[in-house]
């Protein structure tokens, strides 16, 4: 009777989510931004423009790198987000030379896509190195990197896979560095500023650049392409929502290198917020008045509060749902057994952030994918953990069970899950805890949490902002290990409890 | 009320069972006894179809045991092993009326069965409620022989039923088993490698080894005239252990 009271309270949680995750409210528009600063002010500057249209609008920051905000884009999660025109034809079209603009134009409307003209800066590519460190090793342009193998070299990770990134420039110049590894693009400039790295990537609007005195290496052998910062909008955006589409056109041409470059400083180097400086540039460059407030502390707290509860709790009942009867099958039936404890096994190996990228195009991009991943994720301990505590019941008890003439159902009511329970608990102890941390990472498909502080955090260099996510989730993984302790003692009768 | 014909058994490659032919009389205590590994327990397994044997007919009443029917014969068994088989989540309470409830029985048809059984096995009442690993193993053994008798079965299968207990209390379990025993008038058949335990007990005596049935009757017909040159030898046996027992 309580387990199906448990399943109705679970399929309706369920059925909320889903429409949360799919359906967008009608006339929304949704703006979406990759997960680096200066992507995250375009977006609240185009969601400025929007919202002082007094049209709905949402913005979904920080979503993740290109592949992710294009497949969005392309399914239909996102309206509208900047793209840059050498990404678009290497990394999306995985193309070795640049594709024209014609060529790309053609391309995106297959793919119900549009794209404007520029929004006024390049934001290219290039390497860096500390500026003593540069002089003193006489290194001018790319091509003399090659005398010196033993550089440290940083790349964002990004970088390090993309088509047009590390791989292709190592073949352009024919270098030979040895300790080439990847790291978050933000890191790698601390990491020289500390020393502790000697060349990394650069943005060429970043405002680290000058912070850190970094000189830029000349790309002599011309292999970095234009990346012209353009828009990427959904064809039928200009029909759906003339306003905003009129709103977000604004910022075309209006944005040049410098302002860029000043934009992202504010945020990087003054630590103001993306909407701060997104709202006073729409105010004093474009004319417009924003107005909307910013949260405080607490409101922030509580929001990502809910939003790594509904992760954990949701992913967690399901995987219950479907984790325990796996485990009874496979203690049932060895061989199927093994072939199930196999599977799970091997779905713990996928990389997380691998797991969440598949699963945006099945359940685009929010809590859907993060849901799916968790839950997933929390298979595997649930399941061996029921698989080992049932076969784990003594056989001289099995054997009195069927002796006393217990059908198999009750056998397995009666005896063996009560037997099992215990270590079936901590099987979803274990479970909890790891997924209170795995759900951090659903901030960069856009699931919140305490994953997004975090998240923004590392990219501001900004300690206070990973500690409010940081200490929040480590409280709500020990509040969750004393709760299962507390439900472990009500539940486990006295005669097995602490063996 | 058990009649095996020709039954057989083998665990990996060795024979536990060969070719044993015996019937169980209804009503009376029947013990069976020899050395480890004589198939003893083997046997009294396969009587309650926990095992099926390779070969051979094995009747319950007159029925072979076979998967439909096996569950309802088994309500007609009670089963008893050496350390209890007591479900340690449950409280001796709930460990004796378990199958009752299973099977519907009401709530006062329960409490007085459970009654009847506390008095007759001298279990105190407010041992009940209290989990096995909170009763002494005495303790446990009668709530064993409770939960075997609930249902009031014809036939009571003990496996060494007092095995693991201490001399002192094993001694007035044997007491209290006789008084169960002649009190109900069951079938019995119970396991054990102690012959003292086995004239005191049991009225049919039945001398195992190596899978084979040496002799079969009492333990003064045994003596008198021993039917194989190892029941003498395991009579003797059983008995200077004893003076060494009596002497230490």
């Amino acid at each position: 009777m309580r387990v199906r009271r448990l399943q109705r309270v679970f399929a309706v949680a369920l059925a909320v989510l889903l429409l949360q995750g799919c359906g967008q409210p009608e006339g929304q528009v949704v703006i979406g931004s990759k997960k680096f600063t200066e992507s995250v002010i375009l977006g609240e500057t185009l969601t400025a423009l929007v919202k002082a249209e007094g049209v709905a609008v949402r913005h979904r920051a920080s979503l993740g790198g290109s592949r992710i905000l294009f497949n969005a884009l392309a399914s239909g999660e996102i309206d509208a987000y900047v793209e840059y025109t050498g990404t678009l034809s290497h990394e999306i079209l995985a193309r070795e030379s640049p594709a024209d603009e014609a060529e790309l134009r053609t391309w995106l409307s297959g793919q119900g896509i549009r794209m404007t003209g520029s929004i006024g800066f390049q934001n290219n590519f290039a390497l860096g190195m500390p500026e003593p460190m540069a002089a003193a090793l006489r290194i001018e342009t790319i091509s003399d990197l090659a005398g010196h193998p033993d550089l440290r070299v940083r790349f964002g990770s990004e970088f390090m896979e993309r088509a047009d990134g590390w791989p292709g420039l190592r073949e352009h110049y024919r270098l030979n560095q040895r300790d080439v590894r990847g790291v978050e693009h933000e890191l790698a400039y601390r990491a020289l500023g500390a020393g502790e790295a000697d060349l990394t990537e650069l943005y060429t609007t970043d405002a680290e650049i000058a912070y850190y005195d970094l000189r830029t290496l000349g790309d002599d052998l011309s292999y970095f392409p234009r990346y012209d910062a353009v828009l990427l909008y959904r064809a039928d955006l200009e029909q759906r929502a003339p306003r905003a589409f009129a709103a977000i056109g604004q910022i075309l041409g209006r944005i040049d290198t410098a302002q860029m470059i000043a934009l992202n400083a504010a945020v990087k180097i003054e630590g103001r917020t993306e909407a701060e400086v997104a709202d006073e540039f729409a105010r004093t460059h474009l004319g417009i008045a924003v107005d909307r407030p910013t949260p405080g502390l607490l409101a922030r707290l509580i929001r990502h509060t809910l939003e790594h509860l509904v992760l954990v709790g949701v992913s967690l009942v399901a995987a219950i749902c479907v984790a325990v009867p796996l485990g009874i099958i496979a203690a049932q039936r060895r061989r199927l057994g093994q072939i199930v404890l196999a599977t799970v096994g091997v779905l713990q190996t996928i990389p997380a952030l691998a797991l969440l990228v598949f699963m945006i195009p099945l359940f685009g991009i929010g809590a859907g994918p993060a849901l799916v991943a968790l839950f997933l994720y929390s298979l595997l301990p649930i399941v061996r953990n029921t698989h080992a505590g049932i076969t784990g019941v003594p056989a001289p008890l099995r054997e009195s069970a069927e002796a006393l003439g217990l059908s198999p159902a009750a056998r397995l009511r009666r005896i063996e899950l009560p037997l099992a329970l215990p270590t079936l608990l901590a099987g979803i102890k274990t479970a909890a805890v790891i997924n209170v941390g795995a759900a951090t990472l659903g901030a960069l498909v856009g699931a919140g949490g305490y994953g997004q502080p975090i998240l923004t955090g590392i990219r501001l260099d900004d300690t206070a902002l990973i500690l409010e996510g940081a200490i929040p989730s480590a409280l709500f993984a020990l509040g969750t290990q004393w709760l299962f302790e507390r439900a472990e003692r009500a539940v486990v009768p006295r005669g097995i409890r602490g063996r | 009320m058990f009649s095996l014909r020709q039954i057989s058994k083998t665990y990996q490659g060795h024979p536990a069972l060969d070719a044993i032919d015996l019937a169980i009389a209804p009503g009376q205590t029947t013990v069976l006894i020899g050395p480890s590994g004589c198939g003893k327990s083997t046997l009294l397994r396969l009587l309650i179809g926990l095992i099926a044997p390779d070969a051979g007919e094995l009747c319950f009443d007159g029925q072979p045991l076979l998967a439909t029917t096996l569950r309802d014969q088994r309500l007609r068994m009670g089963y008893v092993i050496q350390q209890g088989g007591l479900f340690p989540h449950l409280t001796a309470r709930a460990n004796v009326i378990l199958m009752a409830g299973q099977l519907g029985w009401s709530d006062r048809r329960i409490s007085d069965r459970l009654e009847t059984l506390r008095r007759l096995t001298h279990f105190p009442a407010d041992g009940l409620e209290r989990y096995p690993s909170e009763l002494s193993g005495g303790q446990n053994q009668r709530v064993a022989l409770m939960r075997a008798l609930m249902l009031d079965p014809e036939v009571l299968l003990l496996d060494e039923p007092l095995g693991a207990l201490d001399p002192m209390i094993r001694f007035e379990l044997q007491q209290d088993l006789k008084a169960v025993f002649e009190t109900l008038g069951k079938t019995v058949v119970l396991v054990t490698h102690d012959l003292a335990e086995a004239a005191f007990l049991g009225e049919i005596i039945v001398l195992m080894r190596a899978g084979r049935i040496l002799q079969l009757g009492t333990l003064a017909e045994m003596i008198a005239a021993p039917a194989d040159p190892f029941v003498e030898q395991f009579i003797r046996a059983q008995r200077s252990h004893h003076i060494a027992e009596a002497l230490t």
